[in-house]
């Protein structure tokens, strides 16, 4: 039971701080999961985020799902899991309940418009990570990146076909997922 | 006789298992799976309301992925919406999670998994850059210097200059709270 207890504790604290989503987890879960209370090890650690990143659903839920499940189990992925994701759920809807309710205000408005524009330039930030990932194999921007042409042919393919054709993503997520099961090797 | 209330109920329910399941490489990819299906397909909210929607889900703490359905599941149903879109989910992950670290070891050294994935991770990339580019269009033609410029400058400051993004959206909020203010006092 204490460790569960701690468990929550812990994943609520990671939730609560994760502003930012993604890769702003990491080191949070790092030092609460690997150096604090020492439940994984720093290879068990780097596999998580392997994995996570190789399974659908954000890398803070999956992450939290597999500590959970290391410590204590089925319930303990369920309560890590709940802890890192409660917070950011509560406060979403406290937000958007306020934002609503005072629409009127010039300054509600004015930040939401504000909030708007900066979460764009997010958005294409975490897209600029994703695009080095994908075409260059590196996360920061290095004279040392080499080209991988057959992913900027996929992406190059893929981008076309949204914009010319907007087609379906779960069905380019399915045919990008066999063409490169097929083509890359 | 299914009331039309829990017609909805099941049908956030499927469509959110849906959505999550297919959130390779990242939360990111929900906001265009949002717009696909509930907004170009059932036109159940706007365009502009997903862009208010996503940019609170990205202040809030936590994955932005399960935010956003959970805050979709709440304008549409009210509270049981957010949880049933919330359980939806977050439930794919948890499950595929749980099945893929009994085997961890043979998964993570196939080549045909990763191949699988690293195809389906350019996919993910142009599904991005595709929402990008129609998002930052939308705003750009709001013709606000200010709003248009912000945009370049969140970029700047989080990819190359890695501020922490809770400092960026405090600053740009009071950056706001300033020019109104300002604004305000000149019309007086």
């Amino acid at each position: 039971m204490g460790e569960l207890w701690q468990l929550l504790l812990a994943f609520l604290q990671i939730g609560l701080f994760s502003i930012g989503g993604g890769y702003v987890i990491i080191p949070f879960i790092q030092e609460l999961a690997v150096e604090k209370y020492a439940w994984i090890s720093q290879q068990v650690f780097t596999d998580i985020i392997t994995i996570s990143q190789m399974t659908p659903g954000p890398l803070a839920v999956n992450t939290s799902t597999f500590v959970g499940l290391r410590i204590a189990g089925i319930p303990g992925a369920m309560i890590a899991t709940f802890g890192c994701v409660i917070s950011g759920v509560g406060i979403s809807i406290l937000l958007y309940r306020f934002i609503q309710r005072y629409n009127k205000s010039v300054y509600v408005f004015e930040t939401l418009n504000v909030l708007r524009a900066v979460s764009l330039g997010l958005i294409i930030s975490a897209a600029t990570t994703i695009l080095l990932l994908t075409l260059l194999g590196i996360s920061e921007i290095s004279m040392a990146a080499k080209v991988d042409w057959i992913a900027v042919a996929f992406f190059a393919v893929s981008l076309y076909v949204l914009r010319k054709w907007k087609m379906n993503p779960v069905l380019l997520m399915v045919l990008t997922g066999i063409l490169g099961g097929i083509v890359i090797q | 006789m299914i009331s039309q209330r829990t017609k909805l109920y099941i049908w956030l329910l499927g469509i959110n298992l849906f959505i999550s399941t297919f959130t390779f490489g990242g939360g990111y990819v929900v906001v265009p799976m949002i717009r696909k299906y509930f907004v170009s397909r059932k036109k159940l909210f706007s365009e502009a309301e997903l862009v208010d929607m996503a940019a609170i889900a990205q202040s809030s703490p936590g994955a932005i992925a399960i935010n956003l359905s959970t805050l979709v599941g709440f304008r549409l149903a009210g509270m049981a919406g957010a949880v049933i879109s919330c359980i939806a989910a977050v439930l794919p992950s948890f499950v595929i999670l749980i099945f893929i670290s009994m085997f961890y070891a043979d998964f993570s050294a196939n080549p045909l998994v990763i191949s699988v994935l690293r195809g389906m991770q350019a996919g993910v990339a142009a599904l991005i850059v595709d929402f990008v580019v129609d998002m930052s269009m939308l705003l750009i033609k709001e013709r606000s210097l200010f709003l248009t410029l912000l945009i370049p400058t969140a970029f700047l400051a989080n990819f190359i200059f890695e501020i922490n993004v809770a400092i960026i959206l405090i600053a740009s909020c009071f950056l706001c709270f300033v020019r109104v203010w300002l604004n305000e006092r000149r019309q007086k």
